[in-house]
């Protein structure tokens, strides 16, 4: 029996998903095939990669040098607690998104199900081996893997053009981040040619340069994560791919850029500075309220759960700021706090996103509509979907006892420590800065009742949907893992805790588990400053729910019958009557009016047939990205002179060129 | 217990006028303006008169008594009155809405409180602290009086500051002397009464006292 | 977790059950004074309740299993709310299991399922409410979170329990940002209790509706859950209020003597709690829907701005 250590399990089970990938070559168009045996079997060896991943958390870092690579830059990789926790998350992600698209994926949409099924597996693949390498070339070439991968997935429907619009912005902007990540290696190697992480770590680079290569990390790593002013393709690109593939880029390629950032940050530049943590925590709040504000006002169900994806990316990279910051000032205990609240989320954002990805694939395949306004009333047609969905949302509201509500706690925490803080302007902004993160925890609550309310609740606005159908048997198996998951997390945080502790004591030098009080309570400093029991919240919350119902039936009576609705006595109340997601999202649109580029036109009275539009755009499009379009646009409009079709005039560069070099060489 | 709970108190008072300025920020009616312009002249006098029974220095009993009669009594009344004979509109408008002035306002405070911390720690009072919110408030007056379009929030605005420095004064430096502080009450007054005058004027110009209608005044 | 502490946990939250409605009756029972006509009587809200429960329940024809179950979801999260509270001692149970951003989440998880069911039966006033509720809900919840935040910072602790200990048992010290904390806490709960200036309770017009309007399809026995559920939220915030501003007759834990005394400092607390309340109805005119606004974000900004202010001042 060949001693295996967790480096090679994880690299096998990687191969693995390569593998089944280039079994779906075998069978191009049959979705049946790789939906019945392939898909299945990418989702056990995910819950392999988590199992992997779960011992290796616990064991010392362990490296392989794989015979592949540049012959003197083989491929290194290593698996540490981070990378395995980024491993865990990646295995349960897929293990529940697989099973899902097992029963999603169809042939008729596009692109073959067999090329589909090879891009998927490469995907999931490609950014295991993002998360496992250990050095440049071994990371950019899985980088590029993952990003080209995933082109061709968000583009598998090319026939419709703003899907390949949106894939076309998506390769760009990954792109241009690639190149910032690159450079940052280059920043990091610092002239000694040694590109191997190991190299990097033991290097003190001096400060100068450090800022250098954390402010292109955060640029490129930022583009890829989706944070202010680089996330204009985040909107376009979910919506695009096929809902499985958006599950996936939203839950875990997203974390593969935070995991990224904090290797680069905390692993390879080794000391950050205080004020690094401070330009964090300013983009990340920045991109979270951001987010919400834009996603209030969608009518699209799957580009408002991009936005969500937005805010989220940005409160994980406001708590990775505050771990910055308190690691710059040398408060170990508070950094530690910090980094588990940032893990913490990450690891939930992952679960309930994914499972609210998966729960609109559901829909649309039932009503092949997108937009809230041909949607509702679908608790009634489809209701494992929507009972799924319903624990989602309350997961991604952060409402106690799911979840969401555990790593808001922890990193609200994190900011009541602050005022401890040495420097006077940033103890000043600091509560400034929790009273942006609790503004945005309350609209994305307002957000969640705004998506569930008109999806599921209500009258169906579009006489199609009474023919929807709920959700198969891989898709439900999907949507229960997932959902299992978003509960779990949120009813053992203390388990959860305990596994973070390897990383934030690698980190920051200090673990949080330690003050715990019993494996009922969490209590991250001492029990008096603040204590948060889940299970116990649920148990009595339940008894005192439980205890009212059987009260009311046993004093009273439980009689009911049906009627049509009161309304105030109004009879004829039909579909239409009722909010649409415009006008759920007026509140928001008026009272952060000045966050958008509103452009409408209304109706004269003279109109026979009036119409109303109204749009809000992002101003960011505005003012950045169509400026430097132009101004591109404008550049290659001078150098396309050169560019005059004749024959002649080609060879005669060519041999311009040929005259030069030989004269130089001379 | 006096010694004890009058540095507290006045820490209290110090935050009261705080709330007060903020709250002048906010108002959208002249009235409620006008009644708490009274009432920040109120917590001056309370102020003046506790720093008087710390200190033991009489002369601050007499600036406590001017500041009632002034403050509380006579400016607001003369306002009252003004706004009477003006027959202005009990709305007020702002330049840019009112979320968005206290956002403003905040940034204010902590640029305040910053800049007053080195100050503070120079002086040696125990109530050295309050430096900062007075500063807060004179740069919140000054805020109100950009904001506003009509002429008499503006007015408000500008006597306000004068609230907030009179604060300063006396809480940081335990009371200005007797003659610096008749000076700035005439100044005070001598200002209001141009300003009462000015008010008629654009009035009967502009049959309005909107202060934008002053523009039309310049040359092309 | 020893069996004193669970029989005085289990005391308080039956009480707190039990006065409710006698709370809402005696704000009633003020603003009829002052309004100079007869009140129908302090224990109004419970007759109504009892009648309420005597009737047969009509649902839409469309109404989920969503629907039928909220009003009992929504009353078992704020009776927990009134069990976390400190109204009687400090070092329950129970508020070792929620802490002060744990009870805003459980308030928030309320209002959710509220909102929720308001949309349910898809008519017109459910999710006008619905809308409006959330809309007061996102601006509301960030202001008390701030102001639970002040004092949590000057208690050093988020703990309710601790806070309480911290203000009301050791030596008196004036705060002032919590003056600042105090404007913006009055304000929060005027708003979300769905009082005036926010809302009016007494009315049932759309263009005065918050709360009623998401309730509108609810009868018998799931409406007496949600009227009572909204007495408890009052009672809830009241004395939330008085944990935070005037917690003097709160017991420690455990020392049975101080509870007893406590119960009637409570009940004279709530009496002038509820007058003032009155008062503050009668004074104000209910605003524009879009003043609401900026009639929270202004509470924001003052909770916002006590923290600075004890951070300067205090810290």
């Amino acid at each position: 029996m060949i001693e295996m250590s967790s480096i090679d399990a994880g690299l096998l089970a990687a191969g693995a998903w390569i593998a089944i990938g280039c079994c779906g070559l075998a069978a191009p168009r049959s979705a049946g095939f790789a939906g019945r045996f392939l898909y299945p079997a990418g989702a056990a060896v995910g819950v392999a990669l988590a199992a992997i991943a779960l011992f290796a958390l616990f064991e010392p870092p362990s490296t392989r040098v794989l015979p592949l690579g540049l012959p003197d830059l083989p491929f290194h990789a290593r698996l540490d607690a981070l990378s395995a926790f980024f491993l865990l998350l990646l295995g349960g992600v897929a293990a529940g998104v697989s099973v899902f698209a097992g029963g999603y994926l169809r042939a008729d949409q596009g692109s073959s199900p067999g090329l589909v099924c090879l891009c998927y597996h490469l995907f999931l693949a490609s950014m295991a081996l993002v998360l496992v390498a250990d050095d440049a070339y071994f990371f950019m070439v899985a980088w590029e893997t993952m990003a080209l991968s995933s082109f061709f997935l968000v583009t598998s429907d090319h026939r419709h053009a703003e899907i390949r619009r949106a894939g076309y912005l998506y390769i760009l902007i990954a792109h241009i981040g690639a190149i910032s990540i690159l450079l940052c290696f280059g920043a990091l190697q610092a002239g000694t040619g040694n590109y191997t992480f190991d190299g990097m770590r033991t290097l003190q680079l001096p400060a100068g340069w450090a800022t250098v290569a954390f402010v292109l990390a955060l640029a490129g790593f930022g583009a890829k994560a989706g944070i202010l002013p680089l996330h204009v393709w985040l909107p376009e690109a979910h919506p695009a791919a096929p809902s499985p593939v958006s599950a996936l880029m939203s839950a875990v390629m997203l974390k593969t850029a935070i995991y990224g950032l904090m290797r680069v940050t905390l692993d390879l530049i080794g000391f950050p500075v205080w004020w690094w943590g401070v330009i964090a925590l300013a983009v990340g709040l920045a991109s979270a309220l951001f987010g919400i504000i834009f996603a209030a006002v969608q009518t699209d169900m799957k580009r408002l759960l991009a936005y969500s994806s937005i805010e989220n990316i940005g409160l994980i990279v406001a708590g990775f700021g505050l771990t910055l910051l308190f690691r710059g000032f040398g408060m170990g205990t508070l950094a530690a706090l910090a980094l588990t609240a940032t893990l913490y989320h990450c690891l939930n954002h992952a679960f309930f996103k994914s499972l609210l990805f998966l729960a609109t694939g559901s829909v649309l395949h039932a009503t092949s509509e997108r937009s809230l306004g041909r949607l509702g009333g679908l608790i009634h047609r489809m209701p494992w979907v929507a009972w799924c969905a319903l624990i989602g949302t309350v997961a991604i509201a952060g409402l106690p006892p799911l979840n969401g509500f555990v790593s808001e706690w922890l990193l609200l925490q994190a900011f009541l420590f602050t005022p401890d803080l040495p420097q006077g302007y940033v103890n000043l902004l600091v509560p400034v800065a929790a009273a942006a993160v609790a503004l945005t925890a309350a609209l994305s609550g307002y957000v969640m009742v705004k998506f569930f309310g008109i999806v599921f609740l209500g009258q169906p606005r579009d006489e199609a949907l009474a023919q929807a159908h709920d959700a198969g048997p891989w898709e439900r198996a999907g949507l229960v893992w997932l959902s299992a998951a978003c509960i779990v997390l949120g009813l053992i945080p203390h388990a959860v805790i305990n596994m973070l502790e390897p990383i934030t004591r690698q980190f920051t030098g200090y673990g949080i588990s330690g003050e715990m009080r019993g494996w009922l309570f969490v209590a991250p400093i001492e029990p008096e400053r603040a204590s948060y029991s889940p299970l116990l919240f649920l148990a009595v919350a339940t008894a005192l729910i439980l205890a009212a119902w059987l009260a009311v039936r046993a004093f009273y009576h439980g009689r009911a019958r049906r009627a049509p609705s009161w309304d105030c006595g109004f009879p004829w109340q039909n579909a239409r009557m009722q909010d649409t997601a415009d006008g759920f999202g007026q509140p928001v649109k008026v009272v952060f009016q000045p966050a958008f580029r509103i452009e409408g036109e209304a109706p004269s009275p003279r109109d026979s047939r009036p119409q109303y539009r109204e749009t809000a755009d992002d101003r960011f499009w505005f003012w950045l990205y169509l400026p430097v379009a132009r101004l591109v646009d404008r550049l290659t409009g001078l150098v396309t002179v050169l560019q005059r079709g004749r024959i002649s005039i080609y060879l005669m560069y060519s041999f311009a060129t040929l005259l030069v070099l030989l004269f130089f060489v001379r | 217990m006096l010694q004890h709970y009058g540095p507290q108190v006045i820490n209290l008072l110090a935050a009261i006028l705080l709330l007060l300025a903020f709250a002048m920020l906010s108002q959208r009616r002249i009235l409620s303006l006008i009644n708490l312009f009274a009432a920040q002249g109120l917590v001056l006098f309370l102020a003046t008169a506790l720093v008087a029974a710390l200190t033991a220095q009489s002369h601050l009993y007499w600036s406590a008594g001017l500041t009632l009669l002034l403050k509380v009594l006579l400016l607001p009344w003369i306002l009252h009155r003004l706004i009477r004979r003006l027959n202005v509109k009990w709305d007020v408008e702002t330049l840019i809405n009112i979320p968005t002035t206290m956002l403003i306002g905040i940034v204010l405070v902590i640029l305040a409180f910053n800049l007053a911390a080195p100050i503070s720690q120079l002086a040696g009072t125990v109530t050295r602290s309050t430096l900062g919110i007075a500063m807060a408030s004179v740069l919140l007056s000054f805020l109100m009086m950009i904001t506003r379009s009509k002429a008499v929030p503006q007015v408000v605005g500008f006597l306000a500051m004068e609230n907030g420095l009179f604060f300063a004064a006396t809480a940081a430096v335990y009371g200005m002397p007797m003659v610096v502080e008749l000076g700035v009450a005439l100044d005070v007054l001598v200002a209001s009464l141009i300003l009462g005058v000015f008010l008629f004027q654009i009035r009967e110009r502009f049959d309005s006292v909107d202060t934008r209608h002053l523009e039309k005044l310049k040359e092309h | 977790m020893n069996l004193a502490g669970a029989t005085a946990q289990f005391t308080e939250l039956l009480l707190a059950l039990l006065l409710a409605p006698l709370l809402t009756g005696w704000v009633n029972q003020c603003r009829a004074w002052l309004q100079n006509r007869s009140a129908p009587g302090l224990l109004q809200p419970y007759r109504v309740l009892a009648k309420l429960f005597e009737k047969e329940v009509v649902l839409a024809h469309n109404a989920s299993p969503l629907f039928r179950s909220a009003p009992y979801l929504i009353f078992g999260c704020l009776a927990l709310a009134a069990a976390i509270v400190p109204t009687l001692s400090t070092g329950l149970p129970l508020n070792a299991a929620a802490d002060a951003i744990a009870l805003v989440g459980l308030l928030a998880l309320a209002r959710f399922f509220i909102a929720l069911a308001g949309m349910d039966v898809g008519t017109s006033f459910g999710t006008l409410g619905a809308r409006r509720e959330m809309m007061v809900g996102f601006l509301a919840e960030p202001a008390l979170l701030m102001v639970l935040f002040t004092a949590s910072l000057i208690s050093q602790s988020s703990s309710l329990s601790t806070i309480v200990d911290a203000l009301g048992h050791r030596e008196f010290v004036i705060y002032p940002s919590m003056a600042f904390a105090g404007v913006a806490f009055t304000m929060v709960s005027l708003a979300e209790n769905a009082r005036i200036p926010v809302d009016n309770p007494a009315t049932h017009l759309e263009l005065t509706m918050i709360h009623e309007a998401m309730v509108l399809e609810y009868s018998g026995r799931h409406l007496a859950m949600i009227e009572w559920a909204s007495s408890l939220k009052l009672f809830v915030y009241s004395c939330m209020g008085l944990a935070l501003f005037f917690p003097f007759g709160i017991a420690q834990g455990g020392d049975w003597l101080g509870i007893v005394l406590a119960l009637p400092v409570l009940v004279l607390k709530l009496a002038a709690g509820g007058a003032a309340l009155a008062v503050i109805e009668m004074m104000s005119a209910k605003m524009r829907i879009f003043r609401a606004p900026e009639f929270l974000g202004t509470a924001f900004l003052l909770a916002v701005l006590a923290m600075l202010v004890h951070v300067l001042l205090e810290a």
